[in-house]
């Protein structure tokens, strides 16, 4: 391959980087404004700032999307790592129609699957509660709730269901690649599935698991549409931005993106830097080898 | 021993069945119904009203996702041809944005775009509008850019080219090498040697790019509330409305998802049967 | 076998712990909360921490778009509130429907102070279910330095002379009804043909280029900016954006026009009941009605307060009230005499708006 691009075609990377960037810089600048537009500069303050850490709405909803992110990327991994290695020891007739089932959530348009989602818990609830109802009738040891309704824990479950197959995803391959006699192995020499499944297949399929969790959590974070739909009363901060945009406009959003950028910025400039580092002292122990 | 490592899927397989397949079977039930529980048609016989619709989703995200597979395809090929550090730089900030809720993004378009924005005060100062005025005997006072369709593909574009990127950058940089110097030495030109080489080679990551920037974009409600104001709206508009907007009516709302489903598995069945075809060929 | 067992009973415990969760703030949890869910720039949102410290209920304040959109969201389960400001013709068929609980008045005292004007209206007449919140009027919002004639009628909404300059509402009953008085009909009309007739008015406008968008609260920014000349839109929310742009005029169209009761209501489900009325109370108060009509410009219907507003706003800001400003907060009743109230149509009627309004969408 012929290295190195010429002039012109770097000038086109520089353009599509200014492109994706030039907005968000935007944000940034005006999130410094002392008037409250987003097009006319009236000088230098951190009032949005301010206002922003007062504004319960803003920080409530952050606070639940990073809950709910976090929670759904760690039980989404559990689940989804367990899911995998099942799916892996499968016979492929069996394999195919699930895997098949588990691509449904990737593949469906997001607005689809909230729909569905939003349809089925209503319909749930609404079944529960004559359930409930009828449970706490005929015995009185304990009691149900008989009245459920759309909030943070429908809101969990459909960000784990629409996680985990990237989970499976990021895993699978790790598996498949993974020496198949490893584990008869390991159980020959007298490992319960457990100790195999600690010892000898978790180390293999390390890489896959993180890089899924990644993606889980990304997903998570960058959602709107199934968090709009399942969500119901509890509001992730897409969902609070969304109700801001279709009200007046107040710079406290461009606060908010400011320093949401700047918190991952700083994130991927650690996690950078540490992968850096540790190439750098891979490289220098093979040369010391 | 292999079996009994199979049952560690059968949470999940509950799961699937409780909130993957319930869920679209409750879609389903809800498109053959009517208000008052009973068995109809009626709902998808109402869909014909809403073709404009359907073509005017389809159209915009088809147009959006060549844009990006224009932009995308060649940026990915050019970082590839960087070194390390620069690709370890320019991938970062191509995940980064995407780490902002998409809102956000869409949201500084807003202000970029209206008549009084930053792009027409640009245009203002610079004279180009004044310009254009002279030129064509107009009196502008802005160019409307803002609440067109041209906007609503420039928001598709904007949110969804990284994931267009992505798949494609993934699948050119791990090309072997070596394919490439052996078509080079058996004499191909470097055009040829892409023609021939990387883009068959590369094409499940133009794939799944489609795929990833088509399906939002062809579902979208976000965006084209934001940037097309609503007076053109597409098939993401029209389902939302029917659940959370102002025409509460579900059950015509799930025939519009029941419809556009199906339509959108076709067309990836269909066009990962090409691209299969294809792959094959290549391995020929 | 037995671990895979246990594994599936882990995933159904957490399953079940995690449905639990989402009973938000179930019958045994201790809180006081109240949920109320309102429209956007519609309160003052100190008095939200007012009430927070005098009575240590926890408010949770949502907004909804409209009344539609409050409609959606309550039939689809998505919203659980206990308070709603839905306006008059909502309220109607909420009532109709069965949604609303009856209130204990007895729990809110500052009824009392509500002018009768507001009670037994139409969409409530044996004053069961409601306390009003806000009145106003719908009109015309229109930018004097970007139209050269005054506007006086709703011909101003569908005229090509404006193509891309107008902005027209986003919720259907309010679209209709401009599309029907100018056409010289009632805004409760049920007859089909000249409902109809109306979407056409609206359909040709709209595919004429007229609108530039449908918008609901987006239209602060974009008339506030200049970013369009014509939009209609509620009185109280055209004096906002006054402060913010002085070329704006307002006009109730010489056809007529709506005028709405927005009323405080509480859901029949709703959980907290004792809390929802304490919040209905306080909001019905002078003081919180005076801090209210000061912040959002919707006239109050509680009589004292309308009547030390003048007063009220000379004392904050050291100036005297425009007295034209306070008639188009509080239209005076030569205004009201041409303008209706919008009623409960009747189920066939919803339907054929609800149809019709997804079709102009198309």
């Amino acid at each position: 391959m012929n290295k190195n691009n010429s002039f012109v075609n770097r000038l086109f990377m520089v353009l599509v980087f200014v492109f994706l960037y030039a907005p968000i810089l935007l944000l940034i600048i005006f999130s410094f404004n002392a008037g409250s537009s987003n097009t006319i500069w009236k000088g230098f303050s951190l009032d949005w700032y301010q206002k922003l850490l007062h504004d319960r709405l803003i920080i409530q909803s952050v606070y639940t999307t990073i809950l709910v992110s976090l929670l759904a990327t760690v039980i989404s991994t559990f689940a989804g790592t367990f899911a995998a290695i099942g799916f892996y020891a499968m016979r492929r007739r069996t394999r195919e129609p699930l895997m098949t089932v588990n691509n449904i959530p990737m593949m469906n348009a997001d607005i689809v699957t909230g729909v569905s989602l939003c349809l089925f818990f209503v319909a749930f609830f609404s079944q529960w509660s004559s359930f409930a109802s009828w449970v706490n009738g005929i015995q009185s040891f304990f009691v149900l709730p008989t009245r459920l309704t759309l909030g943070f824990g429908t809101l969990l479950i459909a960000h784990i269901t629409f996680n985990i197959p990237y989970v499976i995803l990021s895993v699978s391959p790790k598996l498949r690649q993974m020496d198949k006699n490893l584990v008869d192995a390991a159980m020959d020499l007298g490992c319960t599935w457990m100790q195999a499944f600690w010892k000898v297949i978790l180390p293999e399929i390390k890489p896959g698991i993180v890089s899924g969790a990644l993606t889980a959590f990304t997903m998570s974070i960058d959602d709107f549409v199934i968090s709009y739909f399942t969500a119901g009363t509890s509001s992730t901060l897409a969902m609070t931005i969304y109700g801001m945009t279709k009200k007046r406009v107040t710079p406290e959003i461009n606060a908010v993106s400011t320093l949401l950028f700047v918190t991952v910025l700083i994130l991927l400039a650690i996690i950078n830097i540490r992968e850096v580092r540790q190439e750098r002292r891979r490289i220098v122990e093979q040369n010391r080898i | 021993m292999k079996n009994k490592l199979s049952h560690l899927a059968i949470p999940y397989v509950i799961w699937m069945a409780l909130f993957v397949v319930a869920p679209i079977i409750m879609v389903v039930i809800y498109a053959f119904s009517s208000a008052d529980g009973g068995f109809t048609l009626a709902n998808f016989g109402k869909i014909g009203t809403y073709a404009v619709v359907f073509g005017r989703s389809f159209k915009l995200a088809i147009i959006a996702t060549v844009i990006c597979l224009a932009i995308g395809y060649p940026v990915s090929y050019m970082m590839s041809k960087e070194g390390p550090r620069f690709q370890r730089i320019a991938m970062v900030l191509i995940m980064l944005p995407m780490w902002m809720n998409f809102l956000l993004r869409t949201y500084s378009w807003m202000s970029i775009l209206e008549n009084n924005g930053l792009l027409n005060q640009l245009f203002q100062k610079i004279g180009l509008i004044a310009l254009y005025n002279n030129i064509f005997g107009t009196d502008l006072q802005f160019f409307r850019m803002m609440n067109t369709q041209g906007a609503v593909v420039l928001g598709m574009v904007y949110n969804y080219l990284p994931f267009m990127i992505l798949p494609i950058y993934s699948v050119i940089v791990k090309l072997d090498n070596s394919l490439i110097e052996a078509a080079r030495d058996l004499g191909a030109n470097s055009m040829n040697v892409f023609r021939r080489v990387i883009l068959p080679l590369s094409l499940p990551g133009v794939l799944s790019g489609i795929t990833m920037v088509f399906v939002p974009s062809v579902s979208t409600f976000a965006i084209s509330k934001m940037l097309g104001g609503g007076t053109e709206i597409l098939l993401g508009d029209l389902i939302e409305q029917q659940f959370l907007g102002g025409a509460y009516n579900p059950y015509l709302g799930s025939a519009i998802s029941l419809v556009m489903m199906v339509i959108v598995v076709i067309c990836m069945v269909v066009m990962n049967r090409f691209g299969e075809g294809e792959e094959q060929a290549v391995m020929l | 076998m037995k671990k895979t067992l246990a594994l599936v009973m882990i995933m159904v415990t957490a399953l079940t712990l995690t449905a639990c969760g989402g009973s938000s703030s179930g019958s045994e949890s201790k809180d006081r909360v109240v949920n109320v869910c309102s429209w956007g720039e519609y309160i003052d949102e100190d008095l939200i921490y007012q009430f927070e410290e005098e009575t240590g209920i926890k408010v949770n304040y949502q907004t909804a778009e409209s009344n539609e959109v409050l409609y959606s969201l309550l039939k689809t389960g998505a919203g659980d509130y206990d308070v709603i400001v839905p306006s008059d013709y909502m309220i109607g068929r909420l009532i109709a429907e069965d949604m609303l609980a009856e209130l204990n008045y007895d729990n809110i005292p500052n009824y009392a102070l509500i002018d009768d004007r507001y009670k037994g209206l139409s969409y409530d007449p044996d004053n069961k279910y409601t306390v009003p919140y806000t009145w106003g009027t719908l009109g015309i919002i229109y930018n004097s330095a970007m139209v050269d004639e005054e506007i006086t009628s709703w011909d101003a909404m569908f005229d090509e002379k404006y193509a891309g300059q107008v902005l027209m509402i986003r919720n259907s009953r309010d679209a209709l009804a401009a599309a029907l008085l100018d056409l010289g009909y009632d805004i409760n009309t049920t007859d089909e043909a000249q409902i109809r007739e109306a979407y056409d008015l609206l359909s040709t406008a709209k595919n004429n280029g007229i609108y530039q968008a449908f918008v609901m609260d987006e239209i602060y920014t974009k008339m506030e900016g200049g970013n369009a000349a014509i939009a209609m839109y509620y009185a109280g929310d055209y004096l906002t954006m006054l402060e913010n742009n002085e070329d704006l005029r307002y006009v109730v169209p010489e056809e007529g026009s709506n005028w709405f009761v927005d009323a405080m209501c509480v859901l029949k489900n709703a959980q907290h009941k004792e809390e929802a009325e304490a919040w209905i109370n306080f909001i019905a108060g002078t003081d919180a009605s005076l801090a209210n009509m000061d912040y959002i410009w919707y006239a109050s219907p509680n009589a004292k307060a309308l009547e030390q507003y003048p007063a009220y706003y000379e004392e904050s800001y050291g100036e005297p009230l425009d007295q034209e400003t306070f008639e188009i907060m509080a239209a005076p009743a030569g205004v009201l005499d041409r303008c209706t109230l919008y009623e409960n149509l009747p189920a066939e009627t919803l339907a054929l708006y609800n149809e019709l309004w997804t079709e102009l969408g198309i």
